[in-house]
């Protein structure tokens, strides 16, 4: 275990020391809600009708952007052959290395979305349905996404076989959350939906550590 | 560079090395590369695997470490097989391969902290010491990539001075180092077995001043 936490710190160090790698997706966030509007119809009432929409899939995309990197160097440089041969669960660090992902992905995102959001004019009532269904969503998009991540970790650029793999499971948490914005921009329940996200996220916190693990095992036994 | 051990050499270790492959066979794309090979690895052995580029020397060692499981015949430690003994046998051996698993971002200290986490009994003030005595006192505060490859590679080889384990499993430990490094590595392979520790490696450098040394040819089969 204290290898995990030892392996939580080193990566959270690295990610500071390293900006560039996570500054990137949150720039392509960023970037994709300025310009939407600019090219669309600027019409407030139709911006805002939109707006659950497009920011869910930039969040999704940004995601699918900052994956590609998250085991490859750790398998190129024989970290992931330590962890191996530390006799350590796999599964616990599996679930280490998604839960970093999302603190230096799908934590900021969720927290500038609300800010991103006024720009394309979301309903005042939305803004804590955005917050809590991205919240609740980018952690799953970090699990699935490590799966796909850990098979392709092996392959030289293995970042179109990735979006792949990944963008079919990442449809439905994109249903769900995008539903979620929209209905309390209407004024309508959305307790539903981010019921469902977070119990998909139980699932996929249970489940996917031990596809990663498994398919990091894979990748090594060659 | 002198270090300072136990007067007693059998109180260096509480658990002696007791590895042993038996008929173990191992075939990569349709090559064999050795078949029925027996191979025990004993308290105060030095076995130095030789044989020409691809001849298997890094698969048997791998295998031997637990950390590739394609292969016919089996691997024990201590009288059982090391997939279930494996986090004993974890903790008992030291595996350093031809990667490094150093991070570049992170100094020499932050690396072998990460490197020793699954030893906690292993103190702050060692990893100063063993850094010193790779004669890379001065760089802990320096990030890896700015130092050569040798000096990575001793980074990677300070290891061995903290890691408590009986055995040591290493892949080429002599890539890179310059002729110091090499008289100070084949020093403390010496110093190890002295001290009832067992070493298996593979590397094209020519050990002969240690009298323990045990040859192992592969490459034989064509």
């Amino acid at each position: 275990m204290s290898l995990v936490v030892a392996t939580i710190k080193r990566d959270l160090v690295i990610a500071a020391r390293n900006p560039g790698e996570w500054l990137n997706p949150l720039m392509f966030f960023l970037m994709v809600l300025a310009l939407f509007p600019l090219a669309v119809d600027p019409d407030p009432k139709f911006l805002a009708k939109i707006a659950a929409g497009v920011v869910w899939v930039a969040a999704l995309l940004a995601t699918l952007l900052s994956l590609d990197a998250l085991f490859k160097a750790d398998v190129e440089d024989g970290t992931l052959e330590q962890w191996l041969a530390s006799g350590e669960s796999l599964y616990a660090m599996a679930l280490g290395k998604v839960f970093v992902h999302w603190c230096i992905s799908g934590l900021p995102l969720t927290l500038v979305a609300p800010l991103l959001a006024l720009m394309m004019n979301l309903p005042e009532e939305a803004y804590s349905a955005l917050f809590f269904s991205l919240l609740l969503g980018t952690p799953i998009l970090s699990l699935l996404g490590a799966v796909g991540a850990a098979l392709t970790a092996g392959v030289r650029s293995g970042g179109l076989l990735l979006s792949l793999v990944i963008l079919p499971l990442y449809i439905p948490i994109l249903i769900f959350g995008a539903s979620a914005v929209y209905h309390a921009g209407i004024e309508m329940e959305y307790a539903g939906q981010l019921g469902f996200l977070a119990s998909f996220l139980c699932i996929a916190m249970t489940l996917t550590p031990f596809a990663v693990a498994g398919a990091l095992k894979l990748n090594l036994s060659r | 560079m002198t270090r300072s051990v136990p007067v007693d050499p059998s109180s260096r270790f509480t658990t002696h090395c007791d590895l042993s492959a038996h008929n173990v066979s191992c075939e990569r794309d349709d090559r064999l590369l050795f078949e029925d090979l027996n191979l025990s690895v004993k308290k105060g052995d030095l076995i130095q695997l030789v044989g020409p580029n691809g001849a298997g020397k890094t698969t048997l060692l791998r295998l031997m470490a637990g950390l590739n499981q394609d292969f016919e015949g089996e691997v024990r430690w201590c009288d059982e097989n090391i997939q279930e003994c494996f986090q004993d046998y974890a903790r008992q051996r030291l595996y350093i391969g031809h990667l490094s698993a150093i991070k570049k971002v992170l100094t020499p200290l932050e690396n072998l902290r990460w490197f020793v986490s699954s030893w906690p009994e292993v103190k702050e003030d060692d990893l100063w010491q063993a850094l010193e005595e790779v004669t890379l006192a001065g760089y802990e505060d320096v990030p890896c990539q700015q130092l050569s490859a040798g000096q990575q590679r001793r980074v990677a080889l300070a290891r061995l001075l903290v890691t408590p384990t009986p055995l040591w499993i290493l892949d080429e430990p002599f890539t890179a180092l310059d002729k110091a490094g090499v008289d100070w590595l084949e020093g403390q392979l010496a110093k190890h077995v002295e001290f009832g520790g067992s070493v298996l490696i593979t590397s094209h450098h020519a050990l002969n001043d240690i009298p323990a040394l045990r040859q192992i040819e592969l490459g034989m089969h064509k």
